[in-house]
């Protein structure tokens, strides 16, 4: 390998061309104006007058911390995120681990299929169909109602912590079968020997779990998680179509890209532009801090195998 | 003249914006006959308010420079008339009642369904081809697209003819540089004599000119059940209800007596919002480019804060599926408020329980006037500048907008109310409603439209209006203090047009 | 958390896996209802006209589903048949483009030693949460400037550029693609291209399935970007149709219409999804990964 990768490099850069290529010509150059866009006071008057571009250096910065909750929408950003994903890894982690047990001999082929399901519906229309489902009259209400003997319905959209609860319940439901697919991929990877081996050392379920599956499919958690964050963290459609575009509620489950989105409708490009490279660089953050955690652990593991092979 | 006189009284400071309200020309009866009929104490109080030193008058914009055409529209151009829209409402007008519609060769009919069916292309009888470009209305989008594509007209060959605009932004597009004046069209003053005056207000710009029509006009009415009303007023005739509604005060009387009987008197926070912002002695935004709110706002937020605590409401908003369920066999809501084209089309939809079926409280609504005129929707058309098409537009225009004969076959064909007095007037001398128990509906439209009074319109009323209301739902819920949902609002305007001032 | 989570192997008494099998059903069937209600809901909703609709929901079906689905499917303005063919297209092209250049890439990072190597790769993480809307206005404005407006281009070339796919066959490769075999084909004297194309693209074949259908999915539900950017009526998408519907009339919305419109759209996702589980599954069957 090694006296030979003079000769092979060149193929790193041809095979990676197209990606490079692209990404600087639809997403650089878009995120480079954005960024030159935020030293500016840049909108429109009614659509139609233009005001600047000036130079305005942080302005757009200092208006931004000032003027709104940034660190509210960052929080609630957070806590919309968490109150899916936690059920969610939960769940798929154990029905992942249900469908690849030989043992159980699950028909699962109906269950994979249908847990997936919910994903191809649009944030939208699962908005418009929970917002029906959880309605002063809707279906959740009569059951609600003649458990309870209430008289009046409960106002899920009214309260802080439902409308939260809705969103991440559908999030969720979005989201679940989803990495269940993807951890069972995982587990389905690994290679069965280790775990007849495991078994002859009188490993039980349990043990065989936490020490084989769980490290071995580390790499696959790890991208859940990112994915997962990137996730939350553009989270928009569906807090944007229950909360009626976010407002709801003293902004209680309004996130960053919504607030975002604000800035974008109003064609207000000097702020949106601030906003962007905040989020940038948050963005930029968290995945580094990720990166080093996956480079941490794949290091640790290379060298286990390495150790262990010959 | 009313407004003109009590602006020049407070202020010289806007001598020069003054002249631009030459187009409220009517609205003095009309204030004097709604302060008949109760808000006397709201017209005091405002006077009074403006007396006492927010002596700035309201932000009249002047109208734009218009921009030179650089480019031809091309051969395709010139045979097609381009629409910009957000909903099939003009375009069902335009095929069923546009006598130049070739609905033949655009494969125009009504299916079986009673849906409507149009063929690939759609055509007028001269041979020219008709292009919708529709655009939902979803999160600003038929706006941000209009703007992108009215911005590349004059440099484009391929020109958009005409868009159509609603009364909540109207003057954005009224004052700004992309419209055609409708006399450039050769539309002429006695062509347009017998529209409704507020109509042609909600489109005159800065320098007097009208620049877009409309075919309707939306007058709105209390709409209630007349089995409650038996019930608790004891009557259920409407001249006799409407005393009982006549005023704020009496409005609230009957509230409480409506809570007794275990009804409520509106079904959610917006019921009466268009009630109140229809009749404000200032427009959302000042001279000085300054957000402020009306007394008469304010007066909404006490009076539906009270209902909310009072349980004279059921807490919910417009449109949500509650304020729907409402208004159908189950509900427990005396009134909706609701104008022409809501109680026609919306509230029969609701009120039945079998789409079609005229059962359910089909027969069981009433209407009267209700404690102050409002109008409610609308869609005006106009004339994008750089049209290639001009004498196709002048002809949809005055077709659609300006001719008797048209508007009143649209208004007996779909009970749609249109814009011209002397045809509505001519109709409501004997008209039944069968859906309202034969009640003569548009004889209170007639009555009720020549008050509404548009002078105060502004062109930031859509991003005030929509901020007001989110901000003070979370006040009626209590999750936040007045004061603190008045920041909100501010903070929501702010968002939306960072040229505006707001307190801080 | 311990006692139902479990992997093949350990022995135990069959009574035992009984019980746990149960357990294991009834939790899943759950979930599995819990899943498929939005569906049952939205086709009832699809049987009923509209006024029934915004009375409420109930289990009751109506009779409406052919009169609403020839309401959505008629109506010129809409092209509801063409929108489909419009997102087939684009999500069939992006979810392709999407996996074989991230795979290309992935494997070029994997496997070649060079010298950009490792600044490539974290660079392609640290752009990898960067939301879309970030760069939303400026995308639009260059598409713009291009004249690439109401065009399918700005919509699906994009996709070669994807690193979060980029990342998962990253991964994917790491516990998977072991480099012997690599020089194994360059033994046999294969070219570079030949053993991606003929060799490596079989041995990912669940990756990519995985990621064809995310890929795929997202694409098809887009409405932020396509709506930015498409006008014509020929060139629109579904989601943009379906936002039209909901809107198109303010006085009385077709909630019949509005449900059809979304059933009819998730339809063709829903084939798609079953034809590449299928694709998943015998993926695995066939053990690309064996040490």
């Amino acid at each position: 390998m090694r006296r030979k990768s003079i000769s092979y490099a060149k193929w790193g850069y041809i095979f990676t061309a197209p990606f490079f290529i692209a990404f600087f010509v639809f997403n650089l150059i878009p995120l480079v104006s954005t960024m030159y866009n935020s030293f500016f006071e840049n909108y429109l008057v009614l659509g139609t007058t233009q005001v600047g571009p000036n130079w305005v250096g942080l302005k757009n910065y200092s208006d931004l911390f000032a003027g709104a909750d940034l660190g509210k929408f960052f929080l609630n950003t957070l806590i919309l995120q968490m109150l899916g994903f936690i059920p969610q890894i939960f769940f798929s982690l154990l029905f992942a681990s249900w469908f690849t047990d030989l043992r159980l001999k699950l028909k699962t082929g109906a269950y994979k299929i249908i847990f997936y399901m919910p994903n191809v519906i649009m944030a939208a229309a699962m908005g418009m169909l929970f917002f029906t489902l959880f309605s002063q009259s809707g279906p959740i209400n009569s059951v609600y109602q003649s458990i309870t003997g209430a008289e009046s319905p409960y106002m899920f959209f009214d309260h802080v912590w439902t409308t939260r609860g809705i969103i991440s319940l559908i999030n969720f439901l979005m989201w679940y079968g989803n990495t269940t697919i993807m951890l069972m991929a995982a587990i389905n990877g690994i290679d069965p020997s280790l775990y007849e081996s495991a078994q002859i050392d009188g490993a039980n379920p349990t043990q065989t779990f936490w020490k084989i599956t769980i490290p071995l499919i580390r790499p696959i958690l790890v991208y859940v998680l990112i994915t997962s964050l990137i996730g939350g963290l553009q989270m928009f459609d569906v807090p944007q179509i229950v909360t009626n575009g976010g407002d709801a509620l003293d902004r209680s489950s309004m996130t960053i890209v919504m607030y975002l989105n604000k800035h974008l409708y109003s064609k207000n490009y000097g702020m949106a532009g601030a906003l962007s490279v905040l989020l940038f660089i948050v963005a930029g953050i968290l995945s580094m801090l990720i990166f080093m955690l996956n480079r941490d652990s794949t290091a640790t593991k290379k060298k286990k195998r390495k150790g262990g092979k010959k | 003249m009313a407004q003109l006189k009590k602006i020049l009284a407070g202020t010289f400071a806007v001598m020069m914006t003054a002249a631009v309200f030459a187009g409220c020309g009517d609205s003095s009866s009309s204030k004097s006959d709604t302060s008949k009929s109760g808000d006397s104490a709201a017209a005091a109080t405002s006077e009074g308010g403006e007396g006492g030193g927010d002596s700035v008058g309201d932000y009249k914009p002047a109208k734009a420079e218009r921009i030179t055409q650089t480019a031809e529209g091309s051969e395709d151009s010139k045979n097609t008339i381009k629409i910009c829209t957000w909903n099939d409402e003009f375009k069902s007008r335009l095929r069923n009642f546009y006598p130049n519609y070739d609905a033949e060769k655009s494969g125009f009919k009504i299916n079986a369904e009673g849906k409507e069916e149009v063929g690939e292309t759609e055509y007028l009888k001269n041979g020219k081809k008709i292009v919708w470009v529709t655009t939902a209305n979803e999160n600003n989008a038929y706006q941000n697209k209009l703007d992108e594509d009215l911005k590349a007209q004059a440099g484009s060959d391929d020109k958009i003819d005409m868009f159509l605009i609603e009364a909540d932004y109207a003057l954005k597009y009224v004052n700004g540089p992309y419209v055609k004046p409708v006399k450039e069209l050769g539309i002429t003053d006695d062509d347009i004599k017998d529209q409704y005056k507020y109509t042609q207000e909600v489109v005159t710009d800065a320098n007097g000119d009208l620049e877009g029509v409309t075919w309707q006009a939306t007058p709105g009415l209390f709409a209630y059940r007349a089995d409650i009303a038996k019930e608790v007023l004891g009557t259920d005739d409407p001249a006799e209800v409407q005393k009982s509604l006549a005023n704020w005060d009496e409005f609230n009387k009957t509230a409480a007596k409506m809570k007794e009987k275990g009804y409520f008197m509106l079904s959610g926070y917006d019921d009466s919002y268009r009630t109140f912002s229809n009749n404000v002695s200032k427009a959302w935004v000042n001279a000085n480019l300054e957000v402020t709110v009306d007394d008469n706002l304010m007066k909404w937020v006490d009076q539906t804060k009270e209902y909310s605590e009072k349980g004279y409401n059921n807490g919910t908003s417009l449109w949500d599926d509650q304020w729907k369920a409402d208004q159908g066999t189950k509900g427990k809501v005396f009134g909706f408020f609701y104008s022409t084209w809501g109680i026609n089309f919306t509230l029969v939809e609701q009120a039945e329980d079998h789409a079609g079926k005229k059962d359910g409280l089909y027969g069981q609504y009433r209407v009267c006037e209700g404690p102050q005129a409002y109008f409610w929707g609308g869609t005006w058309i106009c004339a994008a500048d750089g049209t290639d098409n001009e004498e196709d537009v002048k002809d949809i225009m005055k077709y659609m907008a300006c001719d008797k004969d048209t508007l009143l076959k649209i208004t007996k064909d779909t009970q749609d109310y249109t814009n011209n007095q002397p045809a509505m007037e001519e109709l409501a001398k004997d008209f039944k409603s069968e859906f309202l128990g034969g009640q003569n509906h548009i004889a209170l439209f007639v009555a009720a439209a020549p008050k509404i009074d548009c002078s105060k319109l502004g062109p930031y009323d859509q991003a005030c209006n929509e901020s007001f209301q989110k901000a003070f739902k979370d006040y009626f819920l209590g999750k936040v203090s007045k004061d603190e949902a008045l920041k909100n609002f501010y903070t929501y305007v702010k968002e939306k047009h960072s040229e505006l001032k707001v307190p801080s | 958390m311990a006692a139902p989570i479990d992997a093949v192997g350990a022995k135990s008494n069959s009574q035992q896996i009984l019980v746990r099998r149960i357990v294991c059903y009834v939790v899943l069937t759950l979930f599995a209802i819990l899943s498929l209600f939005p569906f049952v809901m939205l086709i009832i909703n699809m049987t009923k006209p509209s006024g029934d609709i915004q009375k409420g929901f109930s289990l009751v079906p109506g009779g409406f589903l052919w009169k609403n689905f020839k309401t959505v499917i008629n109506n010129s303005d809409w092209k509801m048949l063409n929108s489909l063919k419009n997102s087939l297209i684009i999500s069939g092209l992006t979810a392709f483009l999407s996996t074989y250049f991230s795979a290309l890439t992935a494997y070029a990072i994997h496997v070649y030693d060079f010298k950009l190597r490792k600044p490539m790769f974290t660079f392609i993480l640290m752009i990898m949460m960067v939301p879309t809307q970030v760069s939303a206005l400026g995308f639009v404005k260059l598409m713009r400037s291009f004249g690439l407006l109401d065009s399918f281009i700005p919509l699906i070339v994009p996709a070669i550029a994807a690193p979060a796919t980029f990342f998962f066959m990253k991964q994917y490769m790491e516990s998977s693609l072991p480099l012997d075999i690599v020089e194994a084909a360059r033994i046999d004297g294969s070219g570079e291209f030949r053993t991606f194309n003929s060799l490596i693209l079989p041995i990912l074949k669940p990756a990519i399935a995985v990621q064809a259908i995310f890929t795929f999915v997202s694409s098809w539900n887009n409405y932020f970007i396509p709506a930015l950017l498409l006008s014509d009526k020929n060139k629109r998408t579904l989601p943009i149709v379906i936002a039209i519907i909901r809107s198109a009339d303010y006085a009385k919305f077709d909630m019949g219409a509005v449900y059809m419109a979304i059933g009819v759209s998730i339809i063709p996702v829903a084939i798609v999804y079953l034809i590449l589980s299928k694709f998943i599954i015998r993926g695995i069957a066939l053990g690309a990964v064996k040490g």
